[in-house]
């Protein structure tokens, strides 16, 4: 591993502060869908869970091209975002997080959302009898006890992202330095002639990120359920 | 002086009860599926009741033609349940300390010992809730809720959850709780020899209704 190129090691970290930083914004919006889903009832919710699963299911391709339309910087919310605030989403790595944030959504809100659900609702009710209120009680109790399933929705949500593809290069193409992620390296690298070595180091690279998170997310799982049972 | 003229539709079964208990333990007896439960919810203000009123010492927390539901949290109503329900990422120390916290009250140790006295809890404080037996728990459900100072305590079936041997350990305590905590309850069970020893006063639900009312004479 020691021979990785500087220019490898440029995709690996910008692979990882995209999504480091994808991961960090989604997951305040990830904690309150989650728990939106898991303890509200209201009108338009399976609409909303079906949104929010759409990424998974829809070609990554179109992901990144709706991605363009909108916060492009002909793109609706994109100019105006680019015009009063000076922030710019399209070909610039801010926007490879935007990407991989929005595909690692889904990931990120099920362990969240299934923890949230398994916490007994009766808890809750004893914190209110001894005079916690609504946000007192979701501080204090729903979410200590959901933070292992909160910690492992981040996992997932980071390994997701630091693989995404389609949208990424779609929305932000494939630019060295500033866009170009361990897979967009990848693409490049297997359609250059002498490019196999390279690819291969940064193909080992992904599968342990992928491994590590995926072993992180198991054991913070299991914490979640000893948590759950006072020990 | 607790006040209850309540009605409650809960599916099939319909429950109205109308009672005023001044005494230091009313003890609310009924068969299971008599409503007790549902009732005692409404008096914590985690159940709405459809029509009716409930005045505490002169405060009106429920009043459906006023619109007024003051939430559980406001209340200051305090209530054990037969299952415990300890914060279980909590340790005992931080489980008693919740309620005083949570109304942000000031530290008082004087009755933090006598509490903890009381309840011979002292030696559990390091431990985490899995880690106690069913009646250690209970007994730190009971200091619980005290040291949140409520103004009525509320138990449904503390020892419904116990075995014989383990009810007969609880039972002292809360006599010693009766007599000394200078806090008003309603007590819940469906057994008569609990009440007997514990309630100053008595109202028997039946299938709803509150069928008798009165001394521990009702029981008989």
């Amino acid at each position: 591993m020691s021979d990785i190129s500087p220019a490898e090691w440029t995709a690996i970290l910008l692979s990882l502060r995209v999504a480091i930083i994808a991961t960090l914004v989604a997951t305040p919006f990830g904690i309150a869908l989650a728990w939106l889903l898991a303890r509200r009832d209201f009108w338009g919710k399976s609409m909303l869970d079906a949104f929010v699963h759409l990424p998974l299911v829809l070609p990554p391709v179109v992901t990144g091209y709706l991605l363009l339309l909108t916060f492009g910087r002909k793109g609706l919310v994109g100019g105006f975002l680019a015009d009063t605030f000076g922030i710019v989403f399209a070909f610039r790595w801010t926007g490879a997080a935007l990407a991989c944030g929005l595909m690692s959504f889904p990931l990120l809100v099920r362990p969240m959302r299934l923890s949230i659900e398994a916490i007994d609702r009766r808890l809750e009710q004893a914190a209110e009898t001894l005079g916690a209120a609504p946000w007192k009680v979701f501080f204090t109790v729903t979410l200590p006890l959901a933070l292992p399933g909160v910690l492992a929705g981040m996992v997932l949500g980071f390994a997701k992202a630091i693989g995404e593809f389609g949208a990424t290069i779609t929305f932000v193409s494939n630019i060295p330095g500033e866009t170009q992620t361990i897979s967009s390296a990848i693409y490049s690298l297997i359609q250059t002639p002498d490019g196999d070595a390279a690819a291969g180091r940064l193909v080992i690279v992904s599968i342990v990120l992928a491994l590590g998170a995926l072993i992180a997310a198991e054991w913070f799982a299991r914490r979640a359920t000893q948590r759950l049972h006072g020990n | 002086m607790l006040r209850v003229d309540v009605e409650k539709q809960l599916g099939e079964f319909s429950l109205q009860a109308s009672f005023t208990g001044e005494g230091r333990v009313i003890g609310l007896f009924g068969a299971s599926g008599a409503g007790k439960t549902s009732l005692v919810n409404m008096i914590a203000g985690l159940l709405r009741p459809d029509r009716g009123t409930i005045v505490l010492d002169g405060e009106t927390v429920d009043d459906t033609a006023a619109g007024i539901h003051v939430p559980a949290w406001r209340r200051r109503i305090g209530y054990v349940f037969q299952d415990a329900r300890l914060f279980p990422h909590l340790n005992v120390a931080q489980n008693l300390d919740y309620g005083r916290q949570m109304n942000r009250l000031a530290p008082d140790p004087a009755q933090h010992k006598r509490v903890i006295d009381l309840l011979d809890i002292g030696n559990l404080q390091g431990r985490r809730p899995g880690k106690l037996s069913g009646g250690e728990r209970q007994r730190v459900a009971l200091g619980r809720a005290l040291l949140a100072k409520p103004r009525l305590l509320l138990l449904d079936e503390p020892l419904g959850a116990l075995d014989e041997g383990r009810k007969l350990e609880i039972l002292p305590y809360l006599v010693r709780l009766r007599d000394e905590a200078n806090v008003p309850m309603v007590y819940v069970s469906h057994d008569a020899a609990e009440l007997r020893q514990l309630a100053t006063q008595i109202v028997m639900l039946k299938q709803g209704r509150v069928t008798s009312f009165g001394g521990v004479k009702v029981l008989a």
